[in-house]
């Protein structure tokens, strides 16, 4: 069966077939008693809707971080490297020792 | 935009929604025709229309004026459809055995004659009805804007929201899907 022929005709039968735009009785009565229940949205009203949506997130990652923290168990560091001081001063001078070193 | 329409949108704006009344009365038909190409029932048509207005006069403080309000309102519409369909996603593929009697008659007589000029027009509608049907939202929503309204692929990317490369890449993988559903209904009529 030729596929792209039976395409074409089935889109050519459905462009002949253009759809009713017949409105129902009473319908535009509808839509205003609606939109009078309502509240239209204004800026402050959608920046308050997207951060109160964001909260439940927010909320649910700090708690899982805090979680994860309080669980997490604390690397133990050697003494000798546990000084900031001292590794601060090693990074520093790292390249004053090597140059000294290739002196002598 | 007309002056008349910029005129009723500022007091819609100001607090009078019954100014909202001329637009809903003039727009509405449009929004039923292309309404009724993506809901079957009534009732689902009826409440597609009226989400499109309410969403409309929500969010009628962003349009800005620099287009035309009908295009507007079209993007709101076809977004609105869109999310229709994503909504009541269909899973189900339908067997040649499950087409309609007259269904059945048109598919096998243009397989007897390709080439025939078509007949019983309203046969080759409610099969092409089912197949759409079948597809994804995506799918559906492109062969219908591209194909079948015969919209430019500019067009269809300014009402959707989506870039013209993934217009053009969903409807490749569209056509290639409805001609997946062709070519399952032949295979269960002729193997």
């Amino acid at each position: 069966m030729n596929l792209n022929l039976l395409h074409e005709k089935l889109i050519g039968a459905a462009r002949l077939d253009t759809p009713s735009e017949r409105v129902p009785y009473a319908f535009e009565q509808r839509i205003l008693a609606r939109i009078r229940q309502e509240p239209r949205w204004d800026g402050l009203t959608l920046w308050v809707r997207a951060l109160w949506r964001a909260a439940i997130p927010c909320a649910a990652a700090m708690l899982g971080l805090a979680v994860w923290t309080a669980y997490t168990p604390v690397p133990h560091v050697p003494n000798e490297t546990a000084d900031l001081d001292t590794q601060l001063e090693t990074t520093l001078m790292a390249s004053v020792s090597i140059e000294n070193e290739l002196a002598w | 935009m007309a002056e008349a329409e910029a005129d009723l949108i500022a007091a819609v704006l100001r607090g009078d929604p019954a100014s909202f009344a001329p637009l809903v009365q003039k727009y509405s038909p449009r929004l039923f025709g292309m309404a009724r190409r993506y809901a079957r029932r009534e009732d689902e048509v009826e409440d597609v229309v009226q989400e499109i207005w309410l969403k409309a006069y929500q969010r009628l403080e962003t349009f800005r004026g620099d287009a035309p309000f009908e295009h507007w309102l079209m993007r709101l519409a076809v977004r609105t459809c869109y999310d229709f369909l994503r909504g009541h996603q269909r899973n189900r593929e339908s067997s040649f055995t499950e087409l309609s009697e007259t269904e059945q008659d048109w598919l096998e007589r243009f397989a007897a004659a390709p080439e025939a000029p078509p007949e019983d027009a309203e046969a080759a509608r409610q099969l092409v009805g089912r197949i759409l049907g079948e597809l994804p939202p995506e799918a559906r929503l492109i062969i219908t804007l591209l194909e079948i309204e015969d919209r430019s692929v500019k067009e269809v990317a300014e009402m959707t929201g989506w870039s013209p490369t993934l217009v053009k890449v969903r409807a490749f993988r569209a056509r290639a899907k409805m001609k997946g559903i062709l070519a399952r209904l032949a295979r269960d009529k002729y193997l």
